[in-house]
């Protein structure tokens, strides 16, 4: 019997010649990641332990949640990292100035390599799985487990095979693709389990459109997302792996717990609905829905070519009285090529609120918060109740191209309304 | 094992982790200042104050879904909730709460029947749920394997430093 991409990795790190879905193996991690919010209860942990030595060279600490330093806790959770990594001599440890929202980071540098298998006390982790790594969420005390012994413990997942057929409309991206997917799975039939995006219209995608599907698999409640690898892949990791890497491929006998089709060549942009990601409707069902606050940033949606896209639309126009912008590029790279090529200007112009590299507004952090009652339209990933503020505020998710034509016409709004 | 009877305080489906506990309190990480916001967003303030200890938190589907944040089982645990009851969780959550010691036990039929305000007494080795305000019971396979180590080691950490991983 063959194997999927997500079977062969995990079997690789386990030393084994095979694992099957359900088994329960001891796997060894290639790479970790932890953020301000999970990092501190890890260090605790660890600090609790006598002479305790860690895998000081496999770790990524992002302090990209709280920052730059919201208030005093937050802070002090920095500074607890900082002196850790100091401490254990960490070789990533990504202080303000030189650092941006994780997920968009480890790619970005490198860091994470087809191939890996990778664990982060952040639920989104699962976002390499676009570049060829099973990479999953887990908690702060797994990670410190992991940073100890190099190992966690992990059931082999089922996978669920998705193919996409057809060629996009203008002003669809991955990020329909995904939720409409999420809709299509509900929010209980991926739990535990592997997802694998394939077909046609997947090979032409961007492998930031990729990342944006990935990133949100754990919508689904899946372990992981990943795709096939190819010369996209490929062309993204060959110049910034810092480690060698290898391209897994799944059998054409893999088996699959189920398999979707989905012929995307009709589908409309999507937006997600308070309160649950999978609450997905076509742009063209919904009404008219009035918006306080659009976040075009994060590690969904916030990649250098989402921010080109939103340039598009915003160029030459202004927000909407009723509305206020906010656009956050993720990393300091994306922040200065943006600045370099002059979309930061067109932002400004069209009078955006330009936010440093941070996570902060997509979880109700800081730097753009709520109020009860407030609407607003985010490139973000989740809409749960009180996500980006007061609960009794709303957040309906988008792409990026839907995010801008909002913000200029004041309410949720399909790009070609407003060009 | 510890012995696990309480008052039960029902949930719905999709019960998330900003739910559980809302981002905006994820710069703390003390268990006593994170149970004070426990469920803020649906039960309001101060929940923590009228749980008692022993008492049974019960979901529906997907229970734990979103963050990988610990804090949300750490402000269950800390609350004085000794066990969580759904028809399904979502991975991340399970994994975090056994490791910190903290049971999970899928039920649906339970999940299902069980009404706020009811006491259940609940045997983890001998997987079975009984209901004292209805009469019912509910069996559930005892926990084995990985999941039997931590809830006996207390959580993952003192397993591994325990036992290790071979």
């Amino acid at each position: 019997m063959g194997h999927t991409i997500t079977e062969k990795i995990l079997a690789a790190h386990a030393g084994k010649d095979e694992v099957n879905p359900g088994e329960h193996i001891v796997a060894n991690v290639d790479f970790m990641v932890a953020n301000d919010v999970t990092a501190p209860i890890s260090i605790n942990i660890i600090d609790d332990i006598n002479n305790a030595k860690i895998k000081n060279e496999q770790i990524a600490l992002v302090p990209d949640h709280f920052t730059p330093n919201k208030d005093i806790k937050s802070a002090e959770n920095v500074k607890k990292m900082r002196e850790f990594s100091k401490k254990h001599k960490v070789k990533y440890f990504f202080e303000t100035g030189r650092c941006g929202v994780e997920h968009c980071m480890l790619p970005e540098k490198g860091l994470v390599v087809p191939g890996d298998f990778v664990i982060g006390a952040d639920s989104h982790t699962c976002t390499y799985g676009a570049i060829g790594c099973v990479s999953t969420g887990v908690g702060s005390t797994d990670l410190a487990g992991a940073l100890l012994t190099g190992k966690i413990w992990i059931r082999v997942p089922e996978t669920i095979k998705l193919e996409y057929t057809g060629k996009l409309k203008e002003w669809v991206f991955g990020k329909d693709l995904i939720l409409m997917t999420l809709k299509n799975l509900g929010n209980v039939a991926a739990i535990y389990k592997s997802l694998e995006f394939t077909g046609s219209t997947i090979a032409e995608l961007s492998i930031y459109q990729r990342l944006t599907m990935s990133n949100m698999a754990v919508e689904a409640g899946a372990k992981n997302g990943i795709f096939p690898l190819d010369k996209i892949t490929e062309e993204y990791v060959k110049d910034r792996a810092k480690r060698s890497y290898k391209m897994y491929q799944s059998d054409d006998d893999a088996e699959y717990s189920d398999v979707r089709k989905f012929d995307v060549s009709e589908l409309d942009p999507q937006v997600s609905l308070p309160h649950l990601p999978s609450n997905a409707e076509s742009i063209k069902n919904i009404g008219k829905i009035e918006i306080d606050q659009v976040f075009i940033g994060s590690c969904t949606n916030g990649w250098y070519e989402d921010l080109e896209i939103a340039a598009k639309i915003l160029k030459g126009k202004k927000v909407a009285p009723s509305t206020r912008l906010i656009i956050a590029p993720p990393t300091p790279a994306i922040y200065m090529k943006a600045l370099k090529n002059g979309l930061l200007e067109i932002f400004g112009e069209s009078e955006a609120v330009i936010g440093p590299p941070t996570c902060g507004p997509c979880l109700g952090g800081h730097m753009g918060v709520l109020a009860a009652g407030e609407k607003a339209v985010a490139t973000t990933n989740r809409n749960f109740v009180g996500r980006m503020g007061h609960y009794e505020s709303e957040v309906y998710l988008s792409n990026p191209a839907v995010a801008a034509a909002s913000a200029i016409a004041g309410r949720i709004a399909h790009p070609e309304e407003v060009l | 094992m510890d012995k696990i009877r309480g008052k039960v305080w029902k949930f719905g489906d999709d019960i998330d982790t900003d739910v559980i506990i809302p981002a905006r309190y994820l710069n703390m990480t003390d268990p006593g200042e994170l149970a004070a916001h426990l469920f803020e967003p649906v039960r309001g303030e101060h929940f923590d104050e009228i749980v008692n200890k022993g008492d049974i938190v019960v979901g529906g589907d997907n229970f734990g879904c979103g963050s990988s944040r610990e804090h949300a089982p750490i402000a269950i645990k800390a609350s004085g909730v000794s066990c969580v009851i759904a028809k399904t969780f979502a991975r991340i959550f399970y994994r975090n709460s056994f490791n910190i010691g903290l049971p999970l036990i899928v039920q649906p039929k339970a999940a299902e029947e069980i009404k706020e305000g009811d006491t259940l007494d609940v045997n983890l080795e001998e997987g079975l749920i009984k209901n004292e305000s209805s009469g019912k019971e509910y069996s559930f396979p005892s926990l084995e394997g990985m999941m039997l180590k931590l809830i006996e080691y207390k959580g993952l950490m003192s397993y591994i430093l325990n036992e290790g991983y071979n």
